[in-house]
């Protein structure tokens, strides 16, 4: 059990090398802090986001993902970031219907010369997604929200062993 | 009827990790020794066979580890833990490839700015460093060897926005032999500085030193000339933009017109001039801005003709000696084909109508700067003489307000560069053709460039009145002797340490420069993006000033923010020069990142089809599968999320490329390890 | 059934699922018969008599093939699924439950208490004492066990290791068939079987493939539900009408049996080739189609899939990447 008062929340970054990858280089130069808290991926756009990259990370242990692009109206391909927003609502959607809070996946606009709203961006998911508390996917096979509880952790540890 | 999955055998990866102390600038911070222990230890399982760190791993000495250890040891991955990618990228990809590896082998992750610089807890940062490197090592391993795309540069070039910055730049490339297709949106090019009289800090004339380099924009074969003209659509990519311009009807048939005036003396209509005259002179419906235009064709503003008005008149049309006039003229658009763009499209004066407490447009004798520059121009509404809104009465006392919109939280923050040096203009010109009292209330003087300071001390000499603090408000309601009939200006002299109340003659406001009102616009038909000011982005603010985030797209002159007139010409150069070196090269080289579809698991399901708007997917309705062209194909990725059925892949980033780095940064790989 | 020992020997077994899959290997017809010619059954529950002690009494490696349809929902399965790894030497995921969880996987959206719930407390069942099954319950003569319900159903990959695949909810006939040939042939050396982890009998690309409906440039302002339409385009793709059909993402093998009967695909023979999570493709592949930039259009238009998890991981669910919802109260 993760320790609620030490919890450290891991979140996954998707950047795109247009905006916000240069809005945290600029940040980077201009020293503002952050917590960190955050792991960033570049990616080309925000259009290049695969649903399957949230999944993996939230499957993966990640207790948040954050999605950053390129302002409505400045994509610099034009308006891809459109896509990325019509994908992450459905994600959304689709992610509170299995359980998640939605605050564990957001979407934030930062241009290139946003360091410091990007930098304040990630400060405000880390401290929601401590406030929220790990998030501990549910787990497979024999777990203790099982019916029959007291067999399902031998059984589990059966398999372990075996 | 049976598939194959991807075959799991891969050759055994031998990567090498360099973490990069970068002075004291990562090591400060992050425990690059302790991450370096670790990733030779806990990422050995990954193929981590070599990891070091290394003072300056961007130095000669720190490549030349890079490059020995490929050739000693076999290194057939590298992963560089050092500063951002659009810093050093392409040096440690040209170290590799020097070693013989190619050079798309090699990742450079950043934990300087995302991690070192940012973050101020040593524990945490050095485990965020080693996620970072770890997630770097697990995207390595699915690199594989990329050539760079080649693309052919067009010769010809774009050039948007016909001042100072725009004719430089044309006129650089044109003198180079290459064709340039200058458009500027008003009638004549020159731009705000054929507004001024006399140019800081030598004081030698605008006009003179402006009018010729417009002549040989104007006259120059290579230089295609646009003005009444606008960019409307921009298509295509770095090396062949095709570009719509719309060519607004001047009504006026420039095979004929000879530019003898005739149709402007005889125009009845009278309409304030708002734009050259800043509101203070008058021009006709058929106009054109100033005597030594460029072009020297005038044009009929149909908003004010009383002949598209009324439908009568046509007094132009009557007395025109050439029979130039042409009421039915239309607009066109021209669809030209160029290599490179430069913007060079200005600013907009701040409006200080905004700062309601210096009374502008309620105070008849508070001008702008603008008004001002017209007021001492020699062929302005004046014809030079300073005086007051009569007309006629001038001066004796004029008080200037610097920093008027500008570093004013209220406004804005930045500093317009200019208005020091103009304010202490203005103060010179008063004295010098009135002998007015002159007071400057400056918050700084900021005289840094060349021969701008010594200009500060003449001005003192002259005996300019210096009063530092920022003015609270301009009034006429007198209250102290002396006051009445006065503009009053209430200021906190913050030397003296007391308020004060001065009251003057003339007030003068120094407004700020800002962005172009239609900026945003103008980036979204270019594909560029602006500062939350408004201001263009630069590629690299000190290293790449001229240069975007869009390939073959150049800015120049006060686009990227405010400068003053030698700065913005050395701007228009250095753009010239930056497109010339495409020309001469007849190609440049952009980076590997490109989509392309599986035909064998495409379906022709056409998802795909909506999301390229640079029509690079096509569909093959014989074969009934989508395809992706790759000289169209810009390399955002977005149909490689999108395809339903995993069909489009996107080199450079990969699913399996994005995914193990996932895996990498969640540390995941350890428990494999 | 044969006896000739010498003959490969062949398994079938069902662990959680509903009878489908066996249905559809009968219903291969005369071709049951070459089975029959080339092998020797030796456990199939469905269609002979043997005892689980009897499969624990053959050496392991003693069966050639066994075709493995159900999920993995309690420790019976388990069970089951390594006692026939270990017998086995090729192990085939068989149908949709096997490899991905299928209709029972969507139970991974409840906690296991409330499925317990649902399906001993409602209305449809009779059970005035409000009985709930006890995994040991001592009775005069003994002790009397029951197999262990899990939290969530498991693919048989996520419990044992997994030679082939065979998607579908069932597989068809005629792809069971083909994967029958292909065998008996590569045991008598014709053929070679496909790299260990291949999914068979399917195709590599998408329903689309095999949809002789026409499609075009998709633009979507409204997603409805088949049955709320007047007339369905009887030519069109079905998703250009706005309906949610899951083809695009969804594997190829069946013949686009349902576009072609005028009702979409809901995703039996699960992801393309080399997807990771088929519905990731399916959100990535339904927002790509919806026409709009703004915010509260685009969630307007997303209404019209009130049930984005049931749509989009319908037969997935189990073996996606989050396997379950994280419902647990």
């Amino acid at each position: 059990m993760v320790d609620q008062e030490h919890f450290e929340p891991v979140i996954i970054g998707f950047t795109c090398n247009w905006c916000s990858y240069r809005a945290a280089d600029l940040a980077g130069t201009a020293r503002v802090k952050y917590p960190p808290n955050v792991r960033l991926i570049r990616l080309m756009c925000s259009g290049r986001l695969d649903p399957t990259f949230v999944l993996k990370a939230l499957a993966g242990g990640a207790d948040g993902v954050l999605i950053t692009g390129c302002h409505p109206g400045e994509c610099h391909y034009l308006e891809q970031n459109y896509k990325a927003l019509r994908r992450f609502l459905l994600l959304r959607r689709t992610l509170v219907a299995m359980g998640l809070e939605p605050a564990r996946v957001r979407l934030v606009w930062a241009s290139a010369a946003e360091g410091v709203k990007l930098a304040h961006e990630i400060e405000t998911m880390v401290a929601e997604i401590r406030a929220l508390g790990p998030l501990r996917w549910r787990q497979n096979g024999f777990t203790p929200d099982n019916a029959h509880d007291a067999h399902a952790f031998a059984v589990a540890a059966e398999e372990v062993s075996a | 009827m049976t598939t194959q999955p991807q075959d799991p055998a891969q050759p055994k990866e031998k990567i090498g990790v360099y973490v990069c102390h970068c002075g004291s600038n990562i090591a400060g911070i992050v425990d690059v020794a302790e991450v370096r222990e670790w990733a030779g230890q806990r990422l050995a399982g990954r193929g981590v066979t070599v990891a070091r760190d290394y003072k300056f791993m961007c130095s000669s000495l720190g490549q030349e580890l890079i490059e020995k250890d490929i050739k000693e040891q076999g290194l057939n991955r590298v992963v560089v833990a050092a500063c951002s990618p659009h810093l050093h990228e392409g040096t440690f990809r040209t170290a590799c490839g020097r070693a013989g590896l190619n050079p798309y082998l090699c990742e450079l992750v950043s934990i300087r700015e995302q991690v070192s610089w940012v973050h101020t807890d040593k524990h945490a940062a050095t485990d965020k460093a080693k996620a970072v490197v770890s997630g770097g090592v697990e995207r390595v391993r699915h690199h594989t060897p990329l050539e760079p795309l080649r693309v052919a540069i067009h010769p010809a070039t774009l050039v948007v926005g016909g001042g100072i910055a725009g004719i430089q730049a044309a006129l650089e490339l044109a003198d180079a032999g290459k064709k340039v297709y200058l458009v500027e949106r008003e009638p004549s090019i020159g731009g705000h500085m054929a507004q001024f009289d006399k140019t800081f800090p030598t004081l030698d004339c605008a006009a003179c030193i402006l009018t010729p380099r417009m002549v040989s924009a104007g006259n120059h074969p290579n230089i295609t000339l646009l003005t009444w003209s606008e960019v409307t659509e921009v298509h295509g990519y770095v090396g062949n933009f095709t570009v719509k311009i719309k060519q607004r009807a001047r009504h006026v048939k420039t095979e004929l017109c000879t530019g003898c005036g005739i149709c402007q003396e005889k125009c009845p209509k009278k309409v304030i001039d708002d734009v050259y005259e800043a509101g203070l002179g008058y021009r006709k419906a058929v106009y054109t801005p100033f005597p030594q235009a460029v072009p020297k064709y005038p044009v009929i503003d149909v908003e004010n003709c009383t002949y598209f008005r009324k439908g009568t008149c046509r007094a132009c049309e009557k007395l025109c000696p050439t029979g130039a006039i042409d009421f039915a003229q239309k607009d066109e658009v021209l669809t030209v084909q160029v290599g490179n763009i430069i913007l060079a499209t200005g600013f907009d004066l701040f409006n200080p109508q905004k700062v309601t407490q210096y009374g502008y447009g309620r105070l008849a004798n508070v001008f702008t700067s603008l008004e001002f520059e017209r007021l001492t121009n020699a062929a302005g509404p004046t014809n030079g003489a300073i005086v007051l809104r009569d007309g006629k009465t001038v001066p004796k006392s004029v008080g200037i307000i610097h920093c008027v919109g500008s570093r004013d939280r209220n406004f804005n923050n930045y500093c317009s560069a200019i208005c020091c040096m103009q304010s202490l203009k203005f103060a010179h010109l008063v004295k010098e053709r009135t002998g007015a009292t002159v007071y400057n209330f400056y918050i700084d003087i900021r005289t840094t460039a060349k021969a701008y300071d010594e200009f500060y001390q003449r001005v003192l000499e002259e005996g300019t009145l210096f009063v530092r603090g920022r003015v609270a408000e301009v009034t006429d309601a007198a209250r102290l002797p002396g006051e009445e009939g006065k503009l009053i200006l209430q200021v906190e002299d913050t030397l003296a340490g007391k308020q004060r109340r001065i009251p003057v003659d003339m007030v003068v406001l120094s407004a700020g420069l800002q962005p172009r009102a239609d900026a945003k616009a103008t980036a979204q038909v270019f594909g560029l993006s602006c500062s939350a000011d408004g201001w263009f982005i630069e590629k690299h603010p000190k290293l790449d000033p001229v240069a975007t985030m869009t390939e073959g797209v150049f800015i120049a002159g006060c686009i990227s923010g405010p400068k003053d007139i030698p700065a913005s010409v050395a701007q228009g150069s250095a753009a010239a020069a930056r497109v010339l070196s495409t020309i001469d090269k007849g190609e440049i080289t952009l980076e590997p990142v490109r989509a392309s579809i599986n035909a064998t698991q495409c379906s022709g399901c056409r998802i795909c089809n909506t999301l390229c708007p640079f029509g690079a997917i096509s569909f093959l309705e014989a074969d009934r599968v989508s395809e992706v062209n790759p000289a169209l194909c810009q390399g955002c990725g977005t149909c490689v999320a999108a395809c339903p059925a995993g069909a489009i892949s996107g080199t450079g980033f990969s699913n399996d490329q994005i995914l193990s780095q996932i895996e990498g940064l969640l540390m995941l790989n350890m428990e494999y390890a | 059934m044969s006896v000739n020992g010498s003959k490969p020997k062949f398994a079938m077994y069902w662990a959680s699922s509903c009878g489908g899959c066996e249905i559809a290997v009968l219903n291969t017809g005369l071709k049951i018969l070459d089975v029959d010619a080339a092998f020797d059954v030796v456990f199939w529950p469905v269609a002979m008599d043997a005892k689980y002690k009897d499969v624990e009494a053959l050496p392991d490696g003693a069966i050639t093939l066994t075709l493995f349809n159900g999920g993995i929902r309690n420790d019976e399965n388990v069970a089951m699924a390594k006692l026939l790894r270990r017998k086995s030497q090729i192990l085939v995921a068989f149908g949709s439950c096997a490899t991905e969880g299928c209709i029972p996987g969507l139970a991974n959206l409840s906690p296991a208490r409330e499925v317990f719930d649902t399906a001993y407390g409602t209305v449809s069942t009779e059970n005035p004492m409000g009985v709930r099954p006890q995994p040991e319950v001592k009775m005069p003569e003994g002790v009397l066990h029951i197999p262990v319900f899990a939290s969530t159903v498991r693919t048989l990959e996520q419990v044992v290791d997994v030679d082939y695949f065979i998607p579908g909810c069932p597989p068809e006939s005629h792809q069971i068939a083909l994967v029958i040939d292909l065998v008996i042939q590569a045991l008598n050396g014709k053929a070679q079987l496909p790299p260990k982890g291949a999914t068979i009998g399917a195709g590599a690309s998408t329903v689309c493939d095999e949809c002789p409906r026409q499609r075009n440039v998709k633009k979507i302002r409204a997603f409805v539900r088949i049955q709320e339409l007047e007339t369905v385009d009887p030519d069109l793709c079905l998703l250009e009408q706005g309906i949610p059909c899951n083809g695009p993402a969804i594997r190829n093998g069946c013949g686009a049996l349902c576009p072609r009967a005028g009702a979409q695909c809901i995703g039996c023979y699960g992801p393309a080739e080399g997807v990771v999570d088929n519905g990731a493709r399916l959100i990535a592949a339904f927002a790509s189609v919806v026409d709009s930039n703004d915010p509260v259009e685009i969630e307007r238009i997303l209404d019209g899939i009130p049930d984005p998890a049931g749509q989009f991981y319908r037969f997935s669910l189990a073996g996606s990447l989050l396997h379950a919802s994280r419902a647990v109260r």
